[in-house]
């Protein structure tokens, strides 16, 4: 649905030259809610911004429901925005105008006439949860009602496209839950393709199917979360479960085990500790439900040193865990 | 000489005072209109012409977009550095042009708008840099043409702070709209130059400074309350 090919863009010249996106690929599938996460300074809002070309790459090609925006014309592209809603982190609504008012803006620039444009942005309000809040003034309302009244006005023109552009970033916590779910209910209910960036990685865990981590400019992985959930090394997985730096061991062995789908519900420490007659100690674990699907990790501390657990450690993978050395030790 | 003692004295005062304000009213009425047709499309200009700006790129040209932002940008400080009563005698030829004459009170509007035209641009220019630019990238999210940018977003949205700007505009045309006797424009000013200057009535000069007041404390109010209620609409 939304195809990013070998993106790049540099904003400057010379020695001020600062490269936003570097050779960027991205895919994201019709119908999923896709997430972008990365750390402040990353390129994420560059990368959002591309898709839509209110950022204009350097180089590469941008390719939105089979059309290459990067070859559109202005008029071209502005119809197919009309078919791509976007939210902003800060909302940006006019004050000038109502809550109706902002969301008949994008069926006022597509041209619909005064009477159906009144009644559809009434019935998208409602969709939203604002439909009592129609004459209101943005003004008047709470961050979450102001991202609401944004969400409307990105879906008022029934686009196939949503762009988040850290929509959930200047919502507090309880807030922040009730427009990921909406975002959710939208996705399923109208079908809708979401891109969404974001810093939080409770954003990716909750709504996301797929994600990629952006650092520096560069993805750096990328994929159906429970694909990365599995790949070793994942550094995304390892943020979505974070275990803290590891503590010192002593010659015992400590790993990282990464479970998602099907075993997370198996009893595998104590199997372990009865199979092998092992003292396994728990230092840390984490379980959570990422795409739907019950995931996580534990990290255990067997004793001995990696050499001594060779077989419980094949045992483990045997049973499709992901086994990974903390600590950096031997392998 | 006038003899406040005289008979005639007051109704004349009275008539003449009316004839002056009537003149002022007009020309700093027309003159306005004329103002606001002319500077807000040029103070749009003026900042959509820069950099990023909303028409960075004329008929698809980013040099010519900067070409034309600097020599508005020259047009604006030219007429805004020229003082009122040499710029009235300089546009002499043009306003003969246009009016078909140089002389009384409408030829006078020429000057009055030239004078405030690049006034009011950049209050119009400073009023859209305060707008968010996030309201603009929206727009252009929702594929709105530069065109319905404009009118839908940036300007109901510099609103508020263009009708401030709009009330210091008219209370300079006031005060530029006093030295139009030159042109014989008529008007209060030239009320208080006849007949205060001339023929030494302190009584006339006190009137036509209090009128003067009265209108742009009353201007100053209205457009005070059209800010407040735009703004307050808002929030």
């Amino acid at each position: 649905m939304i195809s990013l090919r070998h993106v790049s863009k540099t904003f400057g010249s010379g020695p001020n030259a600062v490269p936003a996106l570097a050779d960027v690929d991205l895919d994201v599938a019709e119908g999923e809610i896709f997430g972008v996460v990365g750390q402040s300074g990353a390129g994420k809002s560059t990368l959002i911004r591309t898709v839509n070309l209110l950022e204009l790459p350097d180089s590469g090609t941008v390719t939105v429901a089979g059309r290459e925006l990067t070859r559109a014309t202005d008029s071209q592209l502005r119809i197919a925005r009309q078919g791509i809603g976007m939210v902003f982190q800060h909302f940006n609504l006019l004050t000038s105008r109502s809550v109706t008012g902002n969301v008949e803006l994008a069926l006022e620039v597509v041209g619909v006439e005064a009477r159906e444009r009144r009644r559809r942005a009434l019935e998208i309000l409602d969709l939203v949860g604002l439909g009592s809040k129609a004459e209101a003034r943005p003004g008047q309302l709470s961050g979450g009602q102001k991202q609401r009244v944004g969400i409307a006005r990105a879906l008022a023109t029934r686009p196939s496209i949503l762009l988040s552009d850290e929509a959930t970033s200047a919502l507090d916590p309880e807030t922040t839950r009730s427009i990921l779910e909406l975002l959710g209910r939208i996705n399923r209910e109208l079908g809708l393709t979401v891109l969404l960036i974001t810093h939080e990685m409770d954003v990716i865990k909750s709504v996301c199917r797929s994600a990629a981590l952006l650092e520096a400019g560069s993805i750096v992985e990328s994929g159906p979360l429970a694909d990365l959930i599995r790949a070793p090394g994942s550094k995304l997985a390892r943020d979505l479960f974070p275990l803290g730096d590891v503590p010192p061991h002593h010659g015992n062995t400590v790993i990282d085990i990464t479970f998602s789908g099907g075993v997370a519900d198996r009893p595998v420490v104590s199997q372990l500790a009865r199979a092998h007659g092992l003292d396994v100690s728990i230092l840390g674990a984490i379980v959570e439900t990422v795409a739907g699907n019950q995931a996580g990790r534990t990290r255990l501390e067997l004793p001995g040193p990696p050499a001594a657990n060779a077989a419980p450690i094949a045992d483990l993978r045997g049973q499709g865990l992901l086994v990974e050395l903390a600590g950096g030790d031997a392998r | 000489m006038i003899d406040p003692n005289s008979p005639d004295f007051w109704s004349e005062l009275i008539e003449v005072l009316l004839v002056g304000t009537g003149q002022t009213l007009y020309m700093v009425g027309v003159a306005l209109i004329v103002t606001i047709i002319v500077g807000l499309p040029l103070g749009i200009l003026l900042v959509g012409t820069e950099r990023n700006g909303l028409f960075s790129s004329v008929f698809g040209s980013r040099a010519l977009a900067a070409t034309v932002n600097r020599v508005l940008e020259l047009v604006v400080n030219f007429g805004r550095s020229v003082p009122f009563i040499i710029l009235m005698i300089a546009v002499i030829p043009f306003t003969r042009l246009v009016v078909g004459t140089f002389i009384g009170s409408t030829a006078a509007i020429v000057p009055l708008s030239l004078v405030a035209i690049p006034f009011f641009a950049r209050m119009v220019e400073i009023s859209l840099r305060e707008v968010d630019a996030g309201l603009t990238e929206a727009a252009h999210s929702i594929g709105a043409s530069r065109w319905q940018i404009v009118r839908k977003v940036l300007v109901p949205e510099a609103l508020p702070g263009m009708v401030l700007g709009l009330a210091t505009t008219v209370t300079s045309i006031i005060n530029f709209s006093a030295m139009v006797g030159i042109v014989a424009g008529g008007g209060l000013g030239d009320v208080a130059f006849r007949y205060s200057y001339q023929r030494y009535s302190n009584i006339h000069m006190i009137a036509v400074i209090l009128i003067i007041f009265l209108i742009v404390q009353a201007l100053a109010a209205i457009a005070a309350h059209f800010a407040r209620r735009l703004s307050h609409a808002r929030t």
